[in-house]
């Protein structure tokens, strides 16, 4: 026999065992219509965990791009102090990140697709409910419990593959966004460690910006020192136009006025 | 004839359909019995996409079993025999 109708035949005879079970088939009728209902609630919270999933692993990318960004930037800043060392070590840990992104963004593609699968089982299972709950009213009101169960087993066998077929996708997606929060959770766990640096924080900083920042704050002293020397010699634009008017002797009391200032 | 691919919807097409049918189903089968994921993606993939471009979906609102269950586009072989064998995939 064919795969296809194999499986067919496994469907069925899960629905049918669920129907011999009841006394009265039209006990079955409102059994089967509250699993429908749980089964219904179970998809929507199938379908907002991974929604939730999928926000994580968005948030985790932000994050990384971030940091990955903050990294490009500190190699620049360190290959103009001339500091090949340091920008080689922070484009080094970008090389990392990039993996992280490229995996964490796959991830993304796989939750996505799950999401709207799940959705459109949601749509299914949604209307072959509605259109069960109108054939059991009917089943109920117009059937004695020996008629019915023809009928019933009729609407029961087309909601219960429908059921296994929700059941089943759940089970799937269950179990893809388990495996790929672990991964979140690791992931959020090297964020928190300082490991990945984490570019919300931006107090704690990391030992590249902190070499960077008492590099440039070297400079800057630097910097400010040279200003503070140019100051006392007259800029050259005044020394020459003011050349011919003051003597020496003036030229020297002037920078003992700004020295004073 | 209402098909159903697990995790899709059920699509109707004709009696005429089912040779070909067939004969797509029995390269994922031996697929399956050879262990053969890369031919098993393969077939599977040529499986469904002819069910779906022959197919009409079947109306959402009815309450038919389908005559033929195809298995999910993503399955591994492993999870096509967990469905043949104990049927482990299937709850309730």
């Amino acid at each position: 026999m064919s795969m296809m109708k194999r499986i067919s035949l496994i469907f069925q005879s899960k629905a049918n065992k669920a129907l011999d079970r009841a006394e009265d088939p039209r006990e079955t009728l409102d059994y089967s219509y509250q699993r429908q209902l749980d089964l219904l609630s179970k998809v929507r919270r199938g379908v907002a965990d991974v929604a939730t999933s999928r926000k994580r692993i968005e948030l985790q990318v932000n994050q990384l791009e971030q940091q990955s960004q903050k990294l490009s930037d500190q190699a620049q800043k360190a290959i103009s102090m001339n500091r090949e060392d340091l920008a080689r070590e922070a484009l080094t840990r970008k090389s990392g990140l990039t993996g992280q992104i490229t995996d964490l963004k796959a991830q993304h593609a796989q939750l996505q697709g799950e999401e709207e699968k799940l959705t459109l089982a949601q749509q299914r299972l949604q209307a072959k409910v509605e259109a069960f709950r109108t054939r059991k009213e009917t089943i109920k009101a117009n059937y004695t419990a020996a008629e019915a169960q023809t009928k019933i087993g009729e609407a029961m066998s087309g909601i219960g593959e429908e059921m296994g077929d929700v059941g089943m996708a759940i089970q799937r997606a269950e179990d893809k966004t388990a495996n790929m929060q672990a991964r979140a959770g690791a992931i959020d766990e090297l964020i928190a460690s300082g490991a990945l640096d984490d570019a919300s924080s931006l107090n704690r900083g990391d030992d590249i910006s902190r070499e960077l920042e008492s590099m440039s704050s070297q400079a800057d002293v630097e910097a400010e020192l040279a200003a503070l020397k140019g100051l006392s010699q007259p800029s050259q634009p005044q020394a020459i136009e003011g050349g011919d008017i003051l003597s020496p002797e003036a030229q020297k009391a002037t920078e003992n006025r700004e020295g004073q200032a | 004839m209402i098909v159903r691919i697990l995790g899709e919807g059920q699509f109707d097409l004709t009696d005429a359909d089912l040779d070909w049918l067939n004969e797509l189903d029995t390269a994922v089968e031996t697929a399956v019995e050879n262990g053969d994921q890369a031919a098993f993606e393969t077939a599977l993939a040529a499986l469904l996409d002819a069910v779906r471009s022959h197919g009409a979906l079947h109306e959402l609102d009815a309450l038919d079993p389908s005559d033929l269950i195809l298995p999910p586009a993503d399955a591994t072989i492993d999870e096509v025999r967990a469905i043949l064998g104990d049927e482990g995939l299937i709850p309730g």
